[in-house]
């Protein structure tokens, strides 16, 4: 068989006010350490790329995070895929700026999807990462499988749109990948929505990053299988409860291609 | 104050340009990278890098428009050490996918076709690099070795050019991953172009800049 290349092993920093923090479904935050300590632990254990997502919701949360950007850049020689709070063409231009090689937007995009169009045409779609959150919600019909709307501001709000057909169109638009959030499985540890990663994977045409969800070695396997290019997970590796070697390990003894 | 080397390299910008990875990595490696703010200064610096920003047609606007096309044809001409990264790769050749109707600088013949494997595009993530086992050029001085390297592209370049030693990569499909001429003399020497990211590419792109810059007592300005 031919090579397809690696699979990503993704610790994703959920950063406010210039501290990792970590919650369940997507509440309840509890700090969890320093952006730039915990890049290097995880770049050193074999991360495969850093996800540093900016939940302040401040323009002074905003400032600081910028900061802590320029400081993980500075310290890490892995992708710096970075989101929150891209509303128009020029943050993530500031993101870019600040070291992020990757931009990620999520409900701006949802409210504007004219905004990836943007986005792709100024910096190419390899930099563009449509992150999508989404919810199960009762099936439409009787003879249809499960559907899963998109929410959007942390959670909060349901934005009407379908999640599977928003990565189509998004990946129709430009993003280059699309970064998929089970909202049910966030911080749960039941694994990742298996059901809602086919589903999105055999839609978009581009890569999908499985995240919410993640506890056990096994979780990322499963993930892989369901078609994901790429897997994310935060508090697990946050705590020490998995580290990212030992994911690897087992993705390896799975069969699947890692970097090693 | 204890002296620095001045292991400067001068780096082109194309427009909207996401510099601050690679200028980080360079600091890592030891170099003091800085902006060309014209094409006199990138014409003339011990070392050059072109990044990978831009579209092929956007990117190759801009380089025309400043004047730095120019200042990069002359250093291949000369064989002084120049990096071309990515989309900055790409610009070397003639044509691109991506662009059509735009026209690269043709440095290097040869043009970037979609991939089209039915794998997902873009390549977005790790992939093992392979240097071609002979090209009649002796490996002890190559600047590629075996190992992960970091990708973000869907373009590809599926032939190498003659005289200078590829090294591979496998997306469903064969594809150039980098070409290089190791050396001091002659037109094209010092050349590194990488389809990958080296600055993103962890240990092992750290060593790959750090083996383009040089030993550090050949290094000008070093001190062994």
């Amino acid at each position: 068989m031919k090579s397809i290349g690696a699979l990503r092993v993704i610790p994703c920093l959920d950063v406010n006010g210039g501290r990792v923090v970590k919650g369940v479904k997507f509440v309840d935050l509890r700090d969890a350490g320093d952006p730039v300590e915990l890049s290097q632990r995880y770049e050193a254990e074999g991360a495969d790329e850093i996800a540093f997502l900016d939940i302040s919701a401040t323009i002074e949360g905003r400032k600081t995070a910028l900061e802590s950007i320029r400081r993980v850049r500075e310290a890490i020689g892995i992708p710096l895929l970075v989101g929150g709070g891209v509303r128009r063409p020029e943050d993530a231009a500031r993101l870019l700026e600040a070291g992020a090689d990757r931009v990620a937007v999520n409900s701006a995009a949802a409210r504007e999807p004219r905004l990836i169009d943007e986005l792709a045409s100024s910096f190419g779609v390899q930099c563009v990462v449509l992150a999508i959150d989404a919810r199960r919600i009762a099936s439409p019909g009787l003879d249809e499988g499960p559907a899963w709307e998109v929410v959007i501001d942390a959670g909060r709000l349901g934005a009407g749109l379908d999640a599977v057909q928003w990565a189509r169109e998004g990946a129709r638009r430009g993003a280059g990948e699309i970064l998929l959030t089970s909202m049910d499985r966030d911080g749960t540890g039941t694994g990742y929505d298996l059901k809602l990663l086919r589903a999105v994977a055999a839609a978009a045409g581009v890569p999908v990053v499985a995240s919410g969800g993640a506890s056990l070695p096994g979780h990322f396997v499963d993930g892989a299988r369901a078609g994901a290019r790429a897997l994310l997970a935060a508090g697990v590796f946050h705590r020490g409860e998995l580290s990212i070697r030992s994911v690897k390990e087992s993705l390896a003894k799975a069969g699947l291609e890692v970097r090693t | 104050m204890a002296e620095t080397s001045a292991l400067r390299v001068a780096f082109a910008a194309t427009g909207v340009a996401n510099l601050a990875s690679i200028m980080a990595a360079f600091r890592r490696a030891g170099a003091e990278p800085f902006l060309a703010a014209d094409p006199e200064e990138l014409a003339t610096a011990a070392y050059a890098v072109l990044p990978g920003v831009g579209s092929f047609g956007s990117a190759m606007s801009a380089l025309a428009a400043s004047g730095m096309d120019e200042a990069l044809r002359d250093r291949a001409t000369r064989g002084v050490p120049t990096m071309g990264v990515c989309a900055g790769m790409q610009l070397f050749f003639e044509a691109s996918e991506e662009s059509p109707g735009a026209e690269g600088m043709g440095i290097l013949p040869g043009t970037f076709r979609r991939f089209s494997s039915g794998l997902p595009v873009p390549q977005l993530g790790w992939n093992i690099v392979k240097p071609a086992m002979s090209q009649g050029l002796s490996r002890a001085n190559a600047f590629v070795r075996e190992g992960w390297a970091y990708f973000a592209n869907s373009y590809r370049l599926s032939e190498a050019p003659k005289g200078l030693r590829p090294s591979w990569a496998v997306y469903g499909e064969d594809f150039v991953a980098a070409l290089e001429r190791p050396g001091a003399d002659g037109a094209l020497a010092g050349l590194l172009l990488c389809q990958f990211h080296p600055e993103l590419s962890g240990a092992w792109g750290l060593e790959l800049i750090r083996a383009w810059l040089g030993p550090v007592d050949a290094r000008e300005g070093g001190s062994s």
